[in-house]
């Protein structure tokens, strides 16, 4: 069982405690949240970054690995996440619990003063940040912007929203773009870091066995010290409610690959207009397209082996939901058909008491799973903090138990196709470019994992296991906080929306 | 059972063997929701010639891996959607060594327990179901195709090994999976499915008693024999070639170097050359090493650059690489570093902190079911207790680092296998 005490600091700046001493480990994020904005992302994505290069005192990465190292390999990670139109970056660290090192003494006021130099000092020259930093990381930054096309399935997530977002800030990567990223400039990015500190809207959290007092002694100096400016506002993220003129466009693209990767878009509709019930939407996920007992895997991959891989995701921030599918290119058309058919079926209140009750169970397992991974734990607290949603994960189960199939009819009622992207291969001429309301724009820039690059992807229910070898490192904690926590996002106060097309 | 306790990790562990030759873990988690089952076969992608009552069997490539996902299908449906429906998240993967059935879960355990025994170790083949899988193997081995992480890994092996299995896929090709049928389904089933052959191992709130109780119930009574396998020729330590080049849609060149080196036998060492090659490789090239800070400073790697060491199939080998717009010049430098290691031992202040964020590492790893249930399966099928990893490593000193840059990286018995961009 865990305890939660939430503070407010300064205005606009909200400290969060769980407390549980289930765990080996602590862990500890701040959030620092602006508005995704065209021009102003990959300097955003590139901020923590940088940050985490050097501190005055620490001033290179060799001198930053021996302080790590010395706290028993404590992790300190950027974050750089986009939450609906918020695009949310800062520090995430974890370290061992002291109780399991004797003698060890305050690796967690330790690593928290790392993380805040980081944040509040970093090396500068000149009273600018680092240049042969800000470069060096800067080119990583365009090779993981260009990366994103080395996996087909992603990239075809990600060309999709682009598109179907253009006119939206939703249709920003998370990392901004090439051109974008190559202009940065010492001035840009210290300017642009003065930026989020003043302000910025600063969620900090904390996970782990120390109760909330010596949390919040190590961490007060620290947020005190942030130079704040006004009052900060969660941004808000606009909601389309409807597909642009009424009508489904159709993108299809050529790559060098084997197995065509279909991704459709569609906008959630009425559901998102009032008193959003994150419940629901998990539930009609769970039941359309998310794990194996899915209509999407069941009948598109299983009964009727269309496909690898076929599964859906809702973002309950923005309002829209990606199915994605692998299918040989022959076949996309009546993968197509069939994935439409489906979702006309939960329309139709075509749910049987066995899926009904199959993605209730499912969904409760991922949401009191989320309770013993301290990371998962912490990013349920986020969201709910970011979402206005005022959950806690028992609340949320108990909501997830009370629902009924109609209640599931009703938010599945107004979600509509938007986009439809295809990845076929260089030289499969057969499959379907029978479209073309929409241009398929310039297909130059690969932009990378949105957040929702790889939510959806526990339903193909096998694994290649380690067939693949080398371990991939980087980040390897901080996964949790990526792959789509049960929570999901819900939406909270600051939302706008508009209808389009005029339906 | 036994029961032992460790203190310092808290953390708790109890062993037993059945009378049919199944070997149990338990691991209590007290005060967690969740529950993991971890149900594992000593048989991997590589296992494909082996002795059945005196004969030797050849066996197609990807076998292992077919089984994996006939095995969900029973007389009453598809075991995987019983256990979803039920409330647990299953899944299985295949290895070169190993292949596992495991669930998580919050509510009603015994049962999911019950399911996932039953169904593995109940072979049910039909030609008409077996067909349609064959598409779908089909499929992901098509998707393998398009992977520059998965091509550039068979491309090594094949460039280090003659004629080890290692070589070839755990899915198999196109054209070995046409050669499965029912019948090589049932024999592997029959010779490798024996609970002598096999090993449980649960974590949560959970009483072992009833693990024990469940698993005697469900499992079949008799013990079967462990079969013997055979990789094919001792290979000897050079590379059959030391370059492989290939050209997909990547948007910056990826290389995996490769180093051959003699195979590791089962048992404690084992566990012990696993940390070592842990710590040496930090030393050599993690993220606090003095060659990475320097080529990621110099803008030629990024930190998706790692090292890690492998030994399975009567080989052993260790493989480091990453993106870089030159990898040539890349692995030249890590050479170099090996070579200074080599002669004249790592920096001994760089040793014990290197050891110091292994300790943590470790302990951080019993926050994960999945890693504890994975540990003790390894460990029991190559003859190691996973739980004494934290003693082990306290015993590791700079000597055995140094050997290892030593008798394991010796340049000589490298290949590198190279993605680079298309056009």
């Amino acid at each position: 069982m865990h305890t939660l005490d939430t503070h407010s600091i300064a205005p606009g700046i909200n400290l969060t405690c769980i407390n549980t001493d289930k765990f080996k480990t602590g862990c500890m994020a701040i959030n620092l949240i602006g508005s995704l904005k065209r021009g102003a992302a990959s300097s955003a994505a590139l901020l923590p970054r940088v940050l985490r290069r050097g501190t005055a005192e620490l001033p290179d990465m060799e001198s930053i690995a021996w302080a790590l190292d010395d706290l028993y390999g404590a992790r300190i990670e950027p974050i750089v996440r986009k939450k609906g139109e918020m695009h949310c970056i800062g520090f995430y660290a974890d370290f061992v619990d002291d109780r399991y090192i004797p003698g060890s003494g305050n690796v967690l006021e330790k690593t928290a003063s790392l993380m805040g130099s980081m944040l509040l000092s970093p090396a500068m020259e000149g009273g600018l940040l680092r240049r042969d930093y800000i470069e060096s990381e800067k080119k990583n930054l365009i090779d993981d912007i260009r990366a994103a096309i080395n996996d087909k399935r992603g990239y075809a997530i990600d060309r999709l929203i682009e598109e179907m977002c253009a006119g939206e800030a939703f249709g920003v990567n998370r990392l901004g773009d090439e051109q974008e990223a190559r202009d940065i400039t010492p001035e840009s990015l210290t300017a642009r870091y003065r930026e989020f500190l003043e302000d910025a809207y600063v969620e900090v959290l904390y996970c782990g066995a120390a109760d909330s007092e010596r949390v919040r002694d190590a961490l007060l100096p620290m947020l005190q010290s942030l130079p704040r400016r006004a009052d900060a506002t969660l941004p808000a993220t606009e909601i389309i409610l409807s597909p642009r003129n009424g009508s489904v466009a159709r993108i299809t693209e050529k790559l060098d690959v084997t197995q065509g990767k279909l991704a459709i878009g569609f906008r959630m509709g009425k559901a998102m207009m009032k008193d959003l019930d994150s419940a629901a939407m998990m539930i009609f996920n769970a039941i359309y397209g998310a794990g194996v007992t899915s209509k999407l895997f069941t009948n598109v991959r299983e009964r009727l082996a269309l496909c690898y891989y076929a599964g859906s995701m809702v973002d309950k921030q923005k309002g829209i939901m990606i199915v994605s599918s692998g299918v040989d290119f022959g076949n996309v058309e009546i993968a197509l058909d069939e994935i439409m058919a489906q979702l006309k079926n939960v329309q139709n209140g075509d749910i049987t008491d066995f899926e009904f009750s199959s993605a209730k169970r499912s969904a409760i397992t991922s949401i009191k799973a989320t309770m013993d991974r301290p990371a998962a734990l912490m990013d349920f607290y986020f969201d709910s903090r970011v979402t206005a949603v005022p959950y806690d994960p028992e609340e949320l189960c108990d909501r997830v138990e009370a629902l009924t199939p109609e209640r599931i009819v009703e938010v599945a009622a107004d979600i509509m196709a938007d986009t439809v992207y295809f990845l076929e291969g260089l030289d499969s001429g057969d499959a379907g470019d029978d479209s073309g309301d929409y241009d398929s724009g310039d297909g130059g820039d690969d932009e990378s994992g949105d957040g929702m690059g790889d939510a959806g992807d526990d339903e193909s229910g096998d694994g290649m296991g380690d067939a693949g070898g080398i371990e991939h490192g980087g980040a390897g904690g901080f996964a949790g906080l990526n792959n789509g926590s049960a929570s999901g996002s819900g939406s909270g106060a600051s939302v706008l929306y508009r209808r389009n097309g005029g339906s | 059972m036994t029961h032992k306790e460790y203190p310092k990790i808290g953390e708790e562990l109890y062993c037993g063997r059945l009378p049919n030759g199944l070997s149990i873990y338990v691991a209590p988690k007290r005060g967690f929701n969740k529950y993991y089952a971890h149900f594992a076969t000593d048989y991997g992608g590589a296992d494909r010639r082996f002795e059945l009552s005196g004969n030797w069997i050849d066996t197609p490539a990807g076998v292992a891996h077919f089984l994996e996902h006939k095995m969900f299908e029973m007389k009453y449906g598809d075991a995987l959607t019983k256990l979803s429906a039920n409330g647990a998240d299953p899944n299985a993967y295949t290895s070169t060594d190993i292949t596992a059935y495991h669930f998580e879960c919050t509510e009603k355990f015994a049962e999911n327990l019950e399911t996932l025994l039953e169904f593995v170790s109940t072979p049910y083949f039909i030609e008409k179901s077996i067909e349609k899988e064959r598409g779908i193997i089909g499929q992901e081995i098509l998707m393998g195709e398009d992977d520059p992480d998965y091509c550039i890994y068979y491309n090594l092996m094949k460039a280090l090994f003659r004629h080890n299995p290692l070589r070839d896929s755990v899915a198999g090709t196109l054209a070995s999976i046409e050669e499965i049928s029912a019948e090589t389904l049932y024999d592997c089933h029959k010779v490798f499915y024996n609970p002598s052959n096999m090993v449980l191992c649960v974590a949560g709130d959970v009483d072992a008693g009833e693990v024990m109780e469940i698993a005697e119930r469900v499992l079949p009574k008799e013990p079967g024999p462990v079969p013997g396998r055979d990789y094919g020729q001792k290979e000897g330590l050079e590379p059959v070639t030391d370059r492989v080049t290939a050209a997909m849609d990547v948007s910056m060149p990826v290389f995996i170097a490769g180093c051959k080196s003699e195979p590791v036998e089962d048992g404690p060492g084992y566990l012990r050359n696993e940390l070592v090659s842990g710590l040496a490789l930090d030393i050599m090239a993690g993220h606090s090493s003095k060659l990475y800070i320097r080529l990621y400073g110099e803008g030629l790697i990024s930190n998706d650059f790692s090292a890690s060491f492998d030994a399975a199939a009567g080989v052993a080998y260790t493989m480091f690489g990453g993106e870089t717009n030159e990898p040539e010049r890349v692995f030249g430098e890590v050479v170099k570093e090996i070579e200074r290691l080599s002669e004249g031992g790592a920096d001994a202040a760089l040793f014990e902190r290197i050891k110091k964020a292994a300790i943590g590492s470790q302990i951080r790893s019993f926050n994960s079911f999945e890693a504890i249930c994975s540990g003790l399966a390894g460990g029991h099928f190559r003859g190691f207790d996973a739980y004494e990893a934290g003693e082990a490593l306290a015993s590791i000193g700079l000597d055995d680092v140094t050997k290892f840059f030593r008798e394991r990286l010796v340049p000589a018995n490298m290949a590198m296998s190279i993605i680079t961009p298309r056009g």
